[in-house]
């Protein structure tokens, strides 16, 4: 930076991320979600930690038939099971299931795989969206035979808007077999249409900058040109979209869930504890309540995130305030 | 226009074929056939597995199937596999079931989130606003069958009335008065529930909508000249800013059948939703295929009208 811009006072007082940062910050719900978001990796990380492995700190897989649905903060009973079988502290801080099993242990379990089922889904839709989007809009003039690339993937991002979402997904996850892999593959496979829209917009405009003429002018392959200059500069929408798209794929797979067709056992996630948990609703509301609960507020947190990050990456929506 | 018109319905006829042998290539590709559906049952002998396969083409190549399948259809005796019912007239019934549900959801839909979406976007950044912003986040993040269970107990807790399946069984020889009010009661709770996420979802667009509405100079002009307020919004503003909403009108349609599968199942409502559920479950095939095509018939008819509507009322679209 030469001395007379510093001096004249020409230079932004503030970068483009700092004033990003200053609108999402003074969204008061949004800051909240995002640090809640942050806590809750936290508790997935440490909750696999404590889960996983063949003889973990706090085994979620623990049947304790003469301790079956207990409300939470029971106190253990120690002369009916046995001392390892102990829940952390002494104590079914959540009480437990109609297995006896501590509901505490399962909810911890369940986190890492809800955020994975989320954060997976989201991955694979995004990739496909920003590799289709991407193409579509950079290579949009380029004629294979009669059509466009640009008219192909429309079109195709347009019959996939014709299949109606949730039931193609519930076909495909009931005629493929029972795996947490394919209800990831499945929700990511089915949601990236919007993504590729949001890219390719993106494209039309980014693909006659100047920067882009210079990479080219400089014989840089195209797929770098697309993918390291110009993908990064479309993020912002996508990056939304994405947050948004986390929560609504926890979601649908609770609605999997209650359907019979979720995460199977003995794997737990939030939304297959609530479906077990519903019949039991009167004997044992908090096997409904805790994991549907957490559901809402994990969601809820999503869901508000996104808001604030649309609000601090769209000028438009910034300005008129 | 007419080679508009035109054009465009032959561009959905080819999406329409390419959706059908898309849709018949995932369903006949994944694992799992008819005959599989009951593994573990002792008196299915391979032969009998032979005789199923046979007798629903399953043996013969794809487009085999699709020809099969796709000439069934036309001559309209496509056969369930599951009972051997003709398809069509099993989806017409559940159809009809489905619509008063649509039609009311629908409704209670676009007459909550247009004044809500209007009055937030008005009162921009008031507590009116931020709380109507929160609350529908908050609806659209429950998960839709816990809040449905727990709006079933608090209703029939409550007011004390029947509220799963359409109707209470054994009341056939009541009073048309009370029919009337069962088939009310029944129907209030599964529609408010699918139209509790149209609002959510649909109250913040015409909000945003709206938002950038109001900033155009033509707002100021009109106001500049001293028209009165209503005037300016519900006359200048509104106009402009429903011309997006003729265009989700068409990508609603396919929600009669998947948003419904969810709430149709736990309110036990025999509509499209479920009947293809059940189909999933047996494997039927024709059912599945079918529902699927027609959701995305009704999809590109939606597109398609809304198309034309969007020429009709924007002006500076040219044809």
């Amino acid at each position: 930076m030469p001395d007379t811009l510093v001096q004249d006072d020409l230079k932004p007082h503030v970068s483009p991320s700092q004033e990003r940062w200053n609108v999402f910050r003074r969204n008061r719900w949004a800051l909240l979600s995002g640090l809640l978001l942050l806590g809750l990796l936290g508790l997935a990380l440490l909750g696999k930690a404590l889960t996983a492995g063949t003889d973990p700190v706090i085994d979620s897989a623990t049947v304790r038939l003469t301790q079956k649905m207990l409300p939470p903060f029971s106190v253990y009973n120690q002369d009916t099971i046995a001392k390892e079988d102990a829940p952390l502290f002494g104590v079914y801080l959540l009480g437990t299931d109609d297995f006896g099993r501590d509901l505490f242990a399962r909810m911890l379990e369940g986190t890492f795989v809800s955020l994975t089922v989320g954060f997976v889904a989201v991955g694979i839709s995004v990739t496909v969206g920003i590799f289709l989007g991407g193409l579509a809009g950079y290579y949009g003039r380029v004629k294979l035979g009669f059509l466009t690339v640009d008219t192909l993937i429309m079109r195709f991002v347009d019959i996939m808007l014709c299949f109606p979402t949730f039931f193609l997904i519930l076909t495909a996850v009931a005629l493929l077999p029972p795996s947490i892999y394919n209800i990831m593959i499945i929700i990511g496979l089915t949601s990236w249409m919007q993504t590729a829209r949001l890219v390719r917009a993106d494209f039309l405009a980014l693909r006659d900058q100047d920067y882009v003429l210079a990479a080219r002018s400089q014989a840089i392959p195209e797929w770098r040109i697309i993918f390291l200059h110009c993908v990064p500069n479309a993020m912002a929408p996508v990056l939304v979209s994405a947050t948004i798209g986390v929560a609504t794929a926890i979601l649908t797979e609770s609605a999997l869930s209650y359907l019979g067709f979720g995460v199977q056992p003995p794997d737990a996630t939030w939304g297959n504890i609530l479906a077990d948990g519903r019949p039991l609703i009167f004997d044992a509301p908090w096997l409904t309540f805790i994991p549907g609960l957490t559901i809402l507020l994990v969601v809820l947190a999503f869901n508000l995130c996104g808001e604030g990050l649309r609000e601090a990456f769209d000028p438009k929506l910034r300005e008129s305030r | 226009m007419l080679a508009f018109i035109l054009r465009n319905i032959g561009q959905r006829l080819i999406l329409l074929v390419i959706v059908s042998i898309l849709a018949h290539t995932i369903v006949h590709l994944a694992p799992g056939e008819p005959s599989l559906v009951d593994p573990s049952n002792p008196r299915m002998k391979a032969e009998d597995i032979e005789r199923i396969r046979a007798a629903f083409h399953l043996d013969d190549p794809l487009h085999v199937q699709y020809y099969y399948w796709m000439r069934d259809l036309l001559n309209g005796d496509l056969k369930s596999f599951k009972d051997n019912q003709p398809v069509l007239e099993k989806i017409w019934g559940r159809f009809l079931n489905s619509l008063p549900l649509f039609i009311l959801a629908t409704l209670i839909t676009w007459c909550v989130a247009f004044p809500f979406g209007i009055s937030s976007a008005l009162n921009r950044g008031s507590t009116y606003d931020k709380t109507g912003t929160f609350l529908s986040y908050f609806l659209i993040s429950f998960p839709g069958f816990f809040l449905s269970s727990l709006l079933i107990i608090f209703i029939v807790q409550t007011f004390d009335v029947p509220v799963i399946s359409m109707r209470t069984f054994g009341l056939e020889d009541a009073s048309a008065w009370t029919q009337i009010n069962d088939r009310i009661w029944h129907l209030t709770l599964p529609a408010l529930m699918t139209a509790i996420l149209g609002i959510a979802v649909l109250s913040r667009f015409v909000r945003s909508q709206m938002q950038e509405v109001i900033l155009h100079d033509y707002i100021r002009t009109a106001r500049a000249k001293g028209l009165d307020e209503d005037n300016v919004i519900y006359k200048h503003a509104l106009r402009n800013a429903l011309l997006p909403f003729i265009t989700m009108f068409g990508l609603m349609i396919p929600g009669l059948i998947s948003g419904s599968v969810i709430f149709e199942q736990i309110f036990a409502w025999p509509g499209m939703g479920r009947l293809g559920y059940d189909a999933i479950l047996s494997r039927d095939f024709p059912v599945i295929l079918t529902l699927n095509l027609i959701a995305a018939v009704l999809t590109l008819i939606g597109t398609l009208v809304s198309d034309l509507l969007y020429a009709l009322a924007d002006p500076r679209i040219k044809f």
